[in-house]
């Protein structure tokens, strides 16, 4: 170690592996949204002018939807990792 | 350039100082420990945090530079906003929880943790200070932007009043005010532009934005092959630009410029700023204390369920945005050339579907068979979302909470209030374009003149959360910065032994000094490209600290010398593609196409070479006994 830990305690999480990789799951899966995104932005920007839902076209309702989706998927990463911490830490 | 001072906005902006200087004077009491000055104790509830984050991250670029790049260019703006906020994916569900277990007060804390190497102490703060120092200047850039048009003080003004204030902030509470002072201006500007919005959607959309707007002259003219013959109503030929299809006419000795009609047979006046042999600078024609320059931005056609109005009335959000896409929008194309002696800049009208401003391509040329112009959107979009967990400002508020599980749920906190805020953006953005408010000099005006559409209070009230917006960010970036010089590079690099009162001493004279060379940095950098500089500290996080702290995370076989060289060379590739690119040839007045490097955004490149000099230097030199922190 470097001198120095961290800046307050805290006591051992078992949970800790699941929540690793319940965050690189989800991290993959939005970084295949993400990449489709640019990629359809890149190479087909005309594509992203197509009306899809309620007047709004697909650059809109993707790009906020990538706002939301992030919103979402934190919300759920947050309530399984209480959950995991919640059973495994007892 | 074409606004008063207002009093009520100057109240509140010194209201705002006053409640700002107090809560660092509170919080000085309280902050006497080391653990108290980088790291708020420690102690700082994930809400809190969560929301302070939002006013750490939402800088003057965010809420300054998306809204002015979204009135200016549309949908592109907003690709920024969805770049920015994916970013804080990464930092939830790969780096929060790991960086918390390790670190102590700074993100060299972190990635050393493993090690206790000096070469990744030297590299990792050097990689801080320049980030915080790249993000540095274009905040203090904007703080005097802001200033001059709104208490009517000069540039330098605005850069020493704002450095002196985030100075004291910071060396009188450290992390402590700062979070506070984050928390409200994040809160505020939340707050207020969700009211800005909801206005908007009341107001509607309407073909003359506001009574005053300006009513664009059109003449009478012959032309024969693009060029201006003869006009009417006693103007005069000065001169013209066939290629850009402007002509300069003359009435009572005043000059103005007017652009061609397509059929040719008509010219409208035209937005312009000349600077004349002798320095002198005219706007329209005119002295700047005459105030000819006009705010500009309408609708040239609204159609709502196919048929053409004037007005919508009141507008749902969908319909907002549906009702647009479907419109016509007036854009004005900046363009600039020599006339004579005279450096001229006109803005031409622009007729564009709102189809067309509804989609990527006006600002990022996606249209082209340019294949480098679709890298280099790639490698911007790359670096945007890999930028936001490796920036050092970010890193350290989660040290400001008592447990990794917090730090999780602050992250969460942050993600809502910054995508609610870029989802704010856009509705902002297209506003401003649409209601007659754009002061066509300065782009990052644009959130601010579209409060005032709607009185003085919201402007005086956005305007004073803008200024709120720069100290939040400077805070903490000079909190990052003095942290890496007193803790990392005395402290630890130079093995220098100080008591707990010695290293807060040493993180405030820090403070003092990076603060005095922001404000320095902040005057002479007067005029850049604020938005750039932002996109380069982004660029150069996600190249030089991104690999290393992924791989310091996730990989066992990660060595210190891997970890030290990886940042080095993903620092300088970054900063070299960067100043040999088209864009920094522009900026230092050479021609771009002589540029060595066909990119901008250097992302695409420096990031992958990063980890891989990073896998290849820890398999040449590993490192015993060391351990994945995940």
């Amino acid at each position: 170690m470097a001198g120095h830990g961290p800046a307050t305690d805290w006591g051992e999480d078992k949970a800790s592996d699941y929540k690793e990789r319940l965050g690189i799951y989800l991290f993959i899966v939005y970084c295949v949204v993400y990449a489709a995104f640019v990629a359809l932005n890149t190479f087909t920007p005309k594509l992203m002018g197509m009306i899809v839902f309620s007047g709004l076209n697909l650059a809109v309702v993707y790009g906020m939807g990538l706002i939301i989706l992030a919103i979402i998927m934190g919300i759920i990463y947050n309530n399984m990792c209480t959950k995991a911490e919640d059973q495994m830490n007892k | 350039m074409i606004y008063d001072a207002s009093i009520f906005a100057i109240v509140l902006f010194i209201a705002f100082v006053i409640a700002v200087l107090g809560i660092s004077k509170y919080f000085a009491s309280k902050t006497k420990s080391s653990a108290g000055y980088y790291a708020a104790g420690g102690t700082i509830h994930w809400a809190v945090n969560g929301i302070a984050f939002a006013g750490d991250y939402l800088s003057a670029a965010s809420f300054l530079g998306i809204c002015g790049m979204i009135a200016f260019l549309g949908y592109d703006g907003f690709l920024y906003s969805i770049g920015y906020l994916a970013g804080w994916v990464v930092a939830l569900f790969v780096v929060a929880e790991p960086l918390k277990k390790a670190g102590k007060y700074t993100f060299t804390d972190a990635l050393d943790s493993r090690f206790n190497s000096k070469g990744i102490q030297l590299m990792a703060a050097i990689s801080t200070l320049v980030v915080s120092i790249c993000y540095l200047i274009p905040q203090m850039v904007g703080a005097g932007s802001l200033i001059t048009p709104l208490l009517g003080m000069p540039h330098y003004v605005g850069v020493i009043l704002v450095g002196g204030i985030v100075i004291f902030i910071v060396a009188t509470a450290g992390m402590a005010s700062t979070t506070y002072v984050q928390f409200i201006k994040g809160g505020l500007l939340i707050l207020f532009s969700s009211i800005l919005t909801v206005a908007l959607f009341v107001n509607g959309y309407k073909l003359k934005p506001h009574d005053d707007y300006h009513k664009f002259i059109t003449l009478s003219v012959t032309s024969e092959n693009g060029v201006v013959t003869s006009v009417a109503d006693g103007y005069s030929i000065a001169s013209q630009n066939k290629d850009l299809g402007v002509v300069k006419l003359e009435k009572d000795g005043m000059q103005t410029w007017w652009q061609l009609q397509k059929e040719g047979k008509s010219v409208i006046e035209t937005p312009s700023m000349v600077v004349l042999a002798n320095g002198e600078t005219l706007y329209n024609g005119a002295p700047k204390s005459e105030r000819k320059f006009y705010q500009v931005g309408h609708m040239s056609k609204i159609i709502v369920d196919g048929k053409e109005v004037k007005e919508t009335g009141s507008l749902g959000p969908f319909e907002f945005l549906s009702t647009i896409t479907n419109s016509e929008v007036i854009l004005f194309t900046k363009k600039v050339f020599k006339d004579g002696a005279d450096n001229v800049t006109v803005w031409k009208h622009t007729p564009t579907s709102g189809e067309r401003i509804m989609r990527p391509g006006l600002k990022f040329h996606l249209e082209t068979d340019k294949i480098w112009d679709k890298i280099d959107f790639i490698s911007l979009m790359l670096a945007l979302f890999l930028g936001t967990s490796a920036l050092p400002h970010i890193l350290i508020r989660y040290y400001t909470v008592p447990s990794p599980k917090d730090a999780r749920k602050s992250t969460i906190v942050a993600i809502a209030s910054i995508g609610f805020f870029y989802v704010l953006t856009l509705f902002m953005g297209l506003g401003a374009m649409t209601h007659g408010v754009l002061d066509l000099g300065d782009s990052n005006m644009s959130a601010p003149l579209l409060a005032k559409f709607f009185g003085i209070f919201l402007f005086s009230c956005i305007s004073a959360i803008a200024f709120a917006t720069v100290l939040g960010t400077v805070s903490g970036l000079i909190v990052a910065a003095s942290g890496a010089v007193a803790h990392d590079l005395i402290s630890n690099f130079g093995g220098i032994k100080m008591t707990d009162a010695g290293q807060v001493k040493a993180g405030k004279i820090s403070a003092i000094v990076v603060g005095i060379i922001a404000i320095i940095l902040g005057i002479l950098f007067k005029g850049m490209n604020v938005s750039f500089l932002v996109g380069l500290a982004f660029s150069v996080a996600a190249s030089a600290n991104l690999p290393a702290i992924m791989m310091v995370i996730f990989w066992k076989k990660t060595s210190a010398v891997g970890v030290a060289v990886s940042i080095l060379v993903g620092m300088v590739t970054a900063l070299v593609i960067i100043l040999l690119s088209p864009d920094l040839y522009a900026q230092y007045g050479w021609d771009p196409a002589t540029a060595p490097s066909p990119l901008g955004q250097p992302g695409i490149i420096s990031i992958p070479l990063s980890f891989i000099t990073l896998v290849v230097f820890s398999l040449l030199f590993p490192s015993k006994g060391s351990k994945p922190l995940a």
